[in-house]
């Protein structure tokens, strides 16, 4: 099957600092990839960039047979930005409705999102009153909006409790078996394992791209942690 | 360009405002209520109070719709909405268009309510009518909302941004030919009164102030701040890139 997302040999530079170096892969569709690696390591700037928000320097990232940014593209997209990009001004159902317009999302979708982070109960309450994991469900569901075949979640699950944490994953599975490709960045390895694929960076180098399973059994670990931490030392 | 989603975006800016009801009311009222202190600051000096009362309605508009607009558009670049709708299938335009419509309203509403205090309460007479004096003002208004967005671009926090407010405002307001006629100052500072948009809102009032009907002075004013507009708001589109470096 064609690749979704194909980057190749993408670099790029901020301020004279190279945040992205020499990456290049591939991910298949219908799957949720894991973007893991310590903070600082480049994986905010690889979803900014995928999802056509970062100027690359060198280098080429295909998003759906285009190249990222592309205007066709934006209607294909779900991006979740990392922290929550969601006016706290406006009551969850004013940020969903306008979001749907800005994205051609038909009315509908408001409900169905807001029943899939669990909202249904705060629609009409100000996001700045709703606590920080709340926040971070609106933000999410705003990206899902459009159901667009692939969402770019930059920390989708930070601040959620582990009981939505594991409803929130559900979800993602569902998606993906919907035929949703999923990027998702974390630091909390333990929801590593919960991915079909992972992707390891760390200052802006890709060090592995694999499936949870192969890459304990390659690095000789009893979890993706300790691999991440075996590959850390082997480069 | 869309305009469902130039409307939406307008109606969103407007809903953020109406949660936020001491902001709305600063914004209606405080033009209404300076001129009223104004007034009696003026006592025994009614012909002065009148004479230059009406050319705040070019000042006050401006300067409070620049100041909520810069802090409005820093909020938007800065807390990753814009980041999520510069990936929407969506205009710069759309959003540009909404902020000048929301704020353009909100404007009518200060500026109804000063001309009411002005006019009525206040008893000011102006040669021309009321319907000028609300245009001149609504452009006044819609300046500081181009000008707002456009700064917001080079502050990186809203104090920053707060503070372009006496940077690029109050030269202009010094210059305008309110505190001395623009004949009477330095050269360098007359060429200089003549290229700042506010010095334009102004006379646009003192015109509607002194004589009747749409004199050709009064409708080049009001053409001239209306470029104004237009350049700016694009300079400030400009500013909103889909990618950034």
């Amino acid at each position: 099957m064609a690749a979704v997302i194909s980057i190749k040999n993408l670099t790029v530079v901020k301020d004279g600092k190279d945040i992205l170096r020499d990456i290049s892969l591939q991910l298949t569709p219908g799957r949720i990839i894991g973007l893991l690696g310590p903070s600082g390591a480049g994986k905010t700037t690889l979803i900014r960039t995928i999802a056509g928000r970062q100027k690359i320097t060198s280098g080429s990232v295909e998003v759906l047979d285009q190249p990222a940014g592309a205007a066709a593209l934006r209607k294909d997209i779900g991006y979740m930005t990392q922290g929550v990009a969601i006016y706290p001004d406006l009551t969850v159902a004013e940020n969903l409705r306008y979001f749907a317009v800005m994205t051609d999302a038909p009315k509908g979708r408001i409900g169905e999102v807001l029943a899939e982070v669990h909202l249904q109960s705060k629609a009409k309450q100000l996001v700045s009153t709703l606590s920080g994991g709340e926040q971070s469900r609106l933000s999410l569901a705003s990206a899902l909006l459009n159901k667009a075949p692939f969402l770019a979640l930059d920390e989708p699950t930070v601040g959620v409790d582990p009981v939505l944490r594991q409803q929130l994953w559900e979800l993602f599975g569902e998606l993906a078996r919907a035929g949703t490709t999923l990027l998702i960045s974390s630091h909390v390895m333990d929801e590593a394992e919960r991915c079909d694929e992972l992707l390891l960076i760390r200052n802006g180098q890709l060090l592995a791209q694999d499936t949870p399973a192969e890459l304990r059994r390659r690095t000789g670990s009893k979890t993706v942690e300790e691999s991440f931490l075996k590959l850390v030392g082997q480069s | 360009m869309s305009a469902t989603k130039t409307l939406s975006t307008a109606w969103r800016i407007l809903s953020q405002l109406r949660h936020d009801h001491r902001t709305l009311a600063l914004i209606i009222f405080i033009p209404s209520i300076l001129l009223t202190i104004f007034r009696f600051v003026f006592q025994n000096q009614q012909p002065v109070f009148q004479a230059i009362a009406p050319q705040f309605l070019g000042i006050f508009p401006l300067i409070i719709m620049f100041i909520v607009t810069s802090v409005a558009m820093l909020r938007e670049r800065r807390t990753g909405t814009l980041d999520r709708l510069m990936t929407m299938p969506i205009s710069k335009a759309d959003l540009v268009l909404g902020y000048m419509l929301a704020f353009s309203l909100l404007a009518l509403t200060q500026v109804a309510l000063a001309c009411v205090v002005l006019l009525g309460f206040l008893d000011v007479p102006v040669a021309g009518s009321t319907l000028q004096v609300v245009l001149a003002a609504l452009i006044a208004a819609m300046l500081g909302t181009a000008l707002g967005l456009f700064v917001s671009a080079f502050a990186s926090s809203e104090f920053q941004a707060v503070q372009f407010m006496p940077a690029f405002v109050l030269p202009q307001l010094l210059l305008c030919g309110l505190f001395a006629a623009r004949a009477d100052m330095a050269r360098p500072l007359q060429w200089l009164a003549n290229v700042l948009p506010m010095t334009y809102s102004v006379d646009a009032m003192k015109q509607v102030t002194l004589h009747t009907g749409w004199t050709s002075e009064f409708l080049q004013d009001v053409a001239i701040v209306s470029v104004y507009v237009i350049g700016v708001l694009v300079l400030g589109a400009l500013t909103i890139r889909r990618q950034e470096a």
